[in-house]
């Protein structure tokens, strides 16, 4: 077994605090930590308790005075992240926003360019990374043609090229389907077998790590440190548990209540499909085929399946925002109120109150400056209702998703949960008889995921329907577990409709 | 347009896939060069005719090039028919119907840019389809010594042009399922056009910081670098800039020769 690892790192926080230019609160405070080389860890706390800005900062990537104010010293082996440039790894959330370049061998490859390594050194390190990480393409596939936990693995071997001491893992799974996330920490768990770097890792979702750390800390909300301790300790007391929980960590062994029941039975139909195919564009492939479906009133419905199923492709053809490739999508009476039967030739106003769809990304449907603008954009500007008429509704929607305290702030300087609650939010103020949701509970803590459950549960029992593409069981059986199942070449259901 | 305009698409080993980049960009500049020179039918049709006879050479085919630039073809074929339709009327009339006047002289000029137009463009489509961009990025670098961080920064926005073509169609469907999507009147169309627009600067903006980031925590930006691939010339790379400058000569004298060149600026 090779062991080409340098040193790790270890890492020594004391009374350090960073506040980003422009904001007054700090982002991180008061923080004091001795991280051992060789310690796995796994940070916790609640969103904004700053986990990510700790990795940024240790990463070295935080920036100069221009871009936030630093108190108290963080050090690498005794010296500022900066001046240890390459000695650690940071892989990061988001599997796209990261690749630098076209292909597999020249990605990983770039970060040992950078440091300067010779040439043939680098396709060393570069065969070892890959072979590390389990990725076994050839070195001139195109990167854009990996599965999201590709990728992650991917990132994962372009920080190895570089040989870090410290492993910075910012919540590399929360974007991933199980087996990706599978997949990148079984990964995780090879490298540091060989290498032995330290590993500080963010995860909301704490049973993926669990088994691999040796230690768990847990932020503080207004700085300082919650929690230090092996998992044992930190996770296995009741109050401890209980308190992270609150916070929103996914506690192992541990559900999150959900306000709100679902009715028995399903209501009048809405919305059915007859030998539907579908395509992402007017002139590509089919990625599925042969769907026959009903959507009814008073029920949920979730679009299970591997990542490339077309899962979302469906979903946007349900929603009426994509052309059927061959087949019907068929509005019924109740649903199209004179709009016509096919969903994909109704206009922006007429879908709006009709199907509303919840994307992936919810930056993307942002379209105004300040939260109440965009609470109110489809009832004022689309569907042009008396103010009298909406208000209530928009009033109780900012209410029951924790928005009040936002209305005049910019959607986009929202943390990632707010944005969410949101962007469902903005989508339910015209009153959309079905709401489609890809990925709705992707990243989001273990608060946020209830309330987002309740809701739609809510909604359900109010008569609505829900369509949701999803991942994750827990959510598909808050629902009720009716699943379509979507699967190369065919799809099946089961539950009860 | 597609975003696998910008994506090599020739695969195999023919001539262009194992020249440098660089001698296929000086060949491609010679070239065009010359026929931007001078806006006549013969050189240009020199320089088109040589173009398509080393497709072969090149491992390009007709039916791929035509799959990928047959827009370029309908433009040329448009630009000759205005021209021709409004150039200056000299010579013999060849077709009088009503408004529409055709004589010798505007149809030789319409002749004239529409080659010139295709002559122009099939270099750069001959470099795109044979050209990875990490490659160029590579041989600017290492041979022209062009600084690292702007190749480097360059190349990395090529990647991110590419995927804006999709992020477009989300962001429309996105946008659509809001109520803001592109129908209405002329006004309504434009604002939501206009607002579509801002959206995608907006996201690529937020991904480019993103990737910046991402960047740096890998290394990028320090003063010494290494090269992963070596960016080397080959005899080939001399036959490729050879055979550029000949075809530019070529196109040239035989302008010259026919007493057609007609300088740019004259």
């Amino acid at each position: 077994m090779i062991r080409y690892s340098t040193d790790p790192v270890a890492v020594t926080a004391s009374n350090w605090g960073w506040r980003h230019a422009g904001r007054s609160r700090f982002a991180v405070r008061k923080l004091d930590l001795d991280i051992q080389p060789g310690e796995r860890v796994l940070l916790l706390g609640a969103s904004g308790a700053g986990k990510s800005t700790l990795l940024a900062a240790l990463a070295g990537v935080l920036g100069n005075d221009d871009e936030g104010e630093q108190e108290g010293s963080l050090l690498l082996d005794g010296g500022s992240p900066a001046s240890r440039r390459g000695r650690a790894g940071l892989v990061l959330q988001d599997p796209d926003s990261q690749v630098v370049l076209a292909r597999v061998g020249d990605e990983v490859a770039f970060g040992a360019e950078n440091l300067a390594v010779p040439r043939a050194e680098i396709w060393k390190r570069v065969h070892r990374a890959l072979d590390d990480v389990g990725l076994d393409v050839p070195l001139d596939r195109s990167t854009s043609a990996l599965s999201g936990g590709q990728k992650q693995r991917l990132a994962l071997a372009s920080v190895l090229a570089m040989q870090p001491g410290l492993l910075l893992l910012d919540e590399p799974t929360a974007n991933l389907d199980p087996q990706g996330v599978i997949e990148v920490r079984d990964a995780v768990v090879r490298v540091l077998e060989r290498t032995a770097a330290t590993l500080v890792v963010v995860e909301h979702r704490v049973e993926v790590w669990a088994n691999v750390v040796d230690r768990v800390v847990v932020l503080g909300p207004d700085g300082g440190i919650l929690a230090d301790g092996t998992p044992a300790e930190v996770l296995g007391e009741e109050a401890a548990r209980r308190s992270l929980a609150g916070a929103g960590v996914w506690v192992p062994g541990w559900k999150p209540e959900v306000e709100g029941h679902l009715p028995g039975t399903a209501g009048d139909p809405l919305l059915s499909t007859r030998g539907l195919a579908v395509a992402r564009t007017r002139r590509g492939a089919e990625v599925l085929t042969g769907v026959d479906l009903e959507l009814s009133a008073a029920s949920a419905l979730s679009i299970v399946g591997p990542n490339g199923a077309g899962k979302s492709t469906l979903a946007l053809t349900l929603a009426g925002l994509l052309k059927p490739r061959r087949g019907r999508v068929t509005a019924e009476a109740l649903l199209e109120c004179g709009a016509g039967a096919d969903p994909a030739r109704w206009r922006s106003a007429e879908l709006v109150q009709r199907i509303g769809t919840v994307f992936q990304e919810p930056e993307h449907q942002f379209l105004t400056s300040t939260v109440a603008d965009e609470l109110e954009f489809g009832p004022r500007r689309v569907t042009r209702e008396p103010e009298s008429s909406f208000r209530p509704r928009t009033s109780d929607l900012a209410e029951r998703l924790r928005l009040v305290h936002l209305l005049t702030a910019n959607p986009f300087t929202l943390s990632g949960g707010e944005k969410r609650r949101l962007s469902v939010a903005t989508m339910l103020a015209t009153s959309p008889d079905i709401l489609v949701l890809d990925e709705p509970t992707f990243g989001q803590d273990a608060v946020t995921w209830a309330e987002l459950v309740g809701l739609l549960r809510g909604l359900v029992s109010g008569g609505g329907c829900v369509v949701s593409v999803t991942h994750d069981a827990d959510f598909t059986e808050a629902l009720g577990n009716r699943i379509l199942d979507v699967r190369a070449g065919g799809v099946v259901q089961r539950g009860t409709p | 347009m597609s975003s696998d305009l910008l994506t090599p698409s020739l695969a195999g080993n023919s001539v262009l896939i194992r020249a440098n980049p660089l001698s296929k960009l000086f060949a491609a500049v010679v070239i065009t060069g010359v026929v931007m020179l001078s806006i006549d039918w013969v050189s240009a049709a020199v320089a088109l005719t040589f173009e398509i006879l080393l497709m072969p050479l090149l491992g390009i085919s007709m039916r791929g090039l035509l799959l990928r630039a047959w827009p370029l073809l309908i433009a040329a074929l448009v630009a000759a028919y205005g021209t021709a339709l409004l150039a200056e009327k000299t010579g013999a009339v060849l077709l009088h119907v009503g408004p529409v006047l055709f004589t010798e002289g505007s149809v030789a000029a319409g002749i004239a840019i529409g080659l010139r137009g295709l002559a122009l463009a099939l270099p750069g489509i001959f470099l795109a389809v044979s050209t990875d961009p990490t490659d160029l990025a590579d041989a600017l670098a290492q041979k022209l010594h062009a600084p690292h961080r702007f190749v480097l920064g360059a190349l990395a926005a090529v990647r991110l042009v590419g995927l804006l073509v999709e992020q477009w169609q989300t962001l429309g469907l996105a946008r659509h399922a809001r109520g803001a999507g592109a129908e209405g009147n002329a006004l309504v169309r434009t604002r939501n056009f206009l607002g579509q627009a801002f959206g995608l600067i907006v996201q690529a903006i937020r991904r480019a910081t993103r990737l910046a980031v991402a960047m740096e925590a890998r290394g990028f930006g320090a003063a010494e670098r290494t090269w992963a691939r070596k960016s080397t010339f080959s005899p080939v790379d001399a036959w490729v800039a050879a055979v550029g400058l000949g075809i530019a000569a070529g196109a040239a004298t035989a302008a010259v020769l026919a007493g057609t060149w007609t300088f740019l600026l004259s």
